[in-house]
């Protein structure tokens, strides 16, 4: 049963940085309609620009201001680049687009910065504590309250803020928000620039884990089945999506792993979101949406 | 290749007619007959291996990809996992049963195409991004069993495969000329047959379910069983391709060769080369063999050397994601269209009317 649990627990604390690469595709994916692929590589773009200020003895909280103006300018010039050219095409087409950025975009960080692994402190020991007679890693749960802190803020920002509400009114309808006089071209920037600053967090996190490197940007892989599990278009649902499959996850892999070669960890989550398909075609959370002739 | 144009007939009465233009098709005799013949002699066996072979075989694989994705309008990541199970399964013909080559590539594509045809099942109910999730979920299956069963790779500890012999009917195909013969003929067949098919009465059904799933439904298309044939026989198209890869261009190969990145590949050629074009997926397979023979051959004249390996390649990958941002941008329909129009532009030069 302790095994059990702390499977279960290591599991949901690992869910919880699905959760926030995904947070980033659900806002993109409302306000643009994008499906954004090339989110694991500004992750991994924006932590080794992060990394490698930090290497050249910058303080840490001043590493985050050129990082995140990074982060805006590049947002600023997908939006010039990518999106606006492509207003109105299918959402394939902008899918294909996002893939083809995502090479843009690693080409230009590891040229730019190098492929080598950057080991990556961000102060969190990464020790083990004990909860009752269970066996908790401290650095998951610092990571699950920066996940809860940041989805606070984010929500925060949505209800009280002006840019908060016309971009819930561009996810809400395009058309409408447009002809109240919101600037949707601004609002996608805004929307990009703070998708990458949740996948900075992401990926700041996740690079203190297991160093900055290139697969990194392959997080953006298992978002695809949390996205689907917790429906595209609802902030909540990306982070109960990202809790269930982190968990599945890690228990699929304790218990039917042994039994069938182990390293399921790659597939397994796919085959819950094709179940998922079947079951609840628009996710948990997903608004239903009505297709007409 | 003919293709249909819609032309304006100014002698007679109809105004418009559909002609077939035929003018091309004896390029296409004079071009295999100078790839059987010409080719062998002049070039030299490292183009012919290298660069010749690899781009056969990725244009086999394009027009795989393209039959589901350009004619049928399914997307698919899986393209690698397909292109592996057309390799692991030839392997197993070849060495089980002792088949002649052509035979067990054959039905190695068949194969593929059982496993196509069983991940292309979910379409029936899902399409667009929740599609995208069953074919990486064909990928990523796919690679993980190719690795953990080691059935597959005959217990060899390195888990790749190679060609126990590679024959066709007695005749010796191992050395480089006949690996050179034998993709040439398998990839001129299939792409004859593919052309046909995507001209007749199923590629027209693809077609149409393409451009609007419920217009053909209503036109007594069966979307269904449309969509499920397209999967198995981009898969065939795909498997076959992977087992050319493995013994006719790589020799041996374990399952990395047919991962995420394979897939990635094989999508941007057809993007590059044109999305619903058999002759774009040669032409979008060339490019992206040529491209970095290209910038290696610009970086070592122009830089001498000082570029490092790494850095070119990274360069190399943002130039191939920023053109298919602008292909997607400024010609949807790849190089394919842009070469027809500059045709069809200089049919007429000088005299426009």
């Amino acid at each position: 049963m302790t095994l059990f649990l702390e499977t279960l627990i290591g599991g949901l604390l690992a869910g919880t940085m699905y959760s926030l690469v995904a947070i980033g595709f659900v806002l993109i994916y409302k306000a643009s309609g994008v499906f954004n692929f090339a989110q694991g590589s500004i992750l991994l773009f924006s932590a080794l620009l992060f990394v490698t200020l930090l290497e050249a003895g910058i303080p840490f909280a001043l590493a985050l201001i050129p990082t995140i103006a990074a982060i805006a300018i590049m947002a600023v010039l997908i939006e010039w680049w990518v999106l606006r050219p492509l207003t109105n095409r299918s959402a394939m087409t902008l899918f294909m687009a996002t893939l083809g950025l995502s090479y843009v975009v690693e080409g230009v960080a590891q040229g730019a910065m190098g492929a080598n692994v950057h080991a990556l402190d961000i102060g969190i020991p990464d020790l083990p504590i004990f909860v009752g007679d269970l066996l908790i890693s401290q650095f998951d749960l610092v990571a699950a309250i920066t996940a809860i802190v940041l989805v606070a803020i984010l929500a925060l920002i949505f209800d009280r803020t002006r840019i908060g509400i016309s971009l819930r009114a561009v996810a809400d309808d395009t058309r409408a928000a447009l002809s109240v006089g919101i600037n949707l071209n601004r609002i996608w920037q805004i929307v990009w620039t703070v998708a990458g600053i949740t996948g900075l967090v992401a990926g700041l996190l996740w690079g203190a884990r297991q160093g900055v490197q290139f697969s990194l940007s392959l997080v953006v892989l298992k978002a695809l089945p949390v996205l689907i599990i917790g429906g595209f278009t609802s902030i909540f649902g990306a982070i109960i999506g990202g809790l269930i499959v982190g968990a599945s996850e890690n228990l699929a892999e304790a218990y039917i792993g042994p039994y069938i070669g182990g390293g399921i960890t790659s597939w397994f989550a796919y085959f819950l979101a094709l179940l998922f398909l079947f079951i609840r075609p628009t996710g948990i959370f997903g608004e239903r949406t009505i297709q007409r002739v | 290749m003919t293709d249909t144009t819609l032309t304006l007939d100014r002698n007679t009465s109809q105004p418009i007619l559909i002609r077939e233009r035929k003018s091309g098709q004896h390029w296409l005799w004079l071009l295999l007959a100078g790839a059987y013949l010409a080719l062998p002699a002049i070039g030299n066996e490292y183009w012919l291996n290298a660069i010749v072979v690899p781009f056969l075989i990725l244009s086999l694989a394009g027009i795989g990809l393209n039959i589901l994705t350009g004619y049928a309008g399914q997307t698919s990541l899986g393209s690698g996992g397909f292109m592996a199970v057309g390799a692991f399964a030839t392997y197993a013909f070849l060495l089980h049963l002792q088949l002649t080559f052509p035979v067990a590539l054959f039905l190695g594509g068949v194969i593929a195409a059982l496993v196509g045809f069983l991940f292309g099942l979910p379409s029936a109910k899902i399409k667009g991004f929740y599609l995208m999730v069953t074919s990486l979920a064909a990928q990523f299956f796919l690679e993980w069993l190719f690795l953990k069963v080691p059935w597959f790779y005959n217990y060899s500890s390195s888990a790749t495969i190679s060609a126990p012999r590679l024959d066709a009917f007695g005749i010796n195909l191992s050395n480089s000329l006949g690996k050179y013969y034998l993709v040439l003929t398998v990839v001129a067949v299939l792409t004859w047959v593919a052309v046909n098919l995507v001209r007749s009465q199923t590629g027209r059904n693809w077609m149409a379910v393409r451009d609007m799933d419920t217009a053909a439904a209503v036109a007594g298309i069966r979307i269904n069983h449309s969509k499920i044939l397209a999967f198995a026989i981009s898969s065939f198209y795909l498997g076959v391709a992977g087992a050319l890869w493995t013994f006719a261009y790589l020799g041996s190969a374990g399952v990395q060769s047919f991962g995420l990145s394979r897939s990635f590949q094989i999508l941007f050629i057809i993007i590059i080369g044109g999305l619903g074009s058999i002759s774009g997926c040669f032409i979008g397979a060339a490019f992206i063999s040529l491209l970095p023979l290209a910038l290696d051959v610009i970086a070592q004249t122009l830089f001498a050397g000082r570029v490092d390996a790494g850095l070119l390649q990274n360069i190399q990958k943002a130039i191939f994601g920023a053109l298919i941002i602008w292909f997607l941008i400024k010609e949807p329909d790849g190089m394919a269209r842009l070469i027809s129009n500059w045709r069809s532009r200089l049919s007429i030069w000088p005299l426009r009317f």
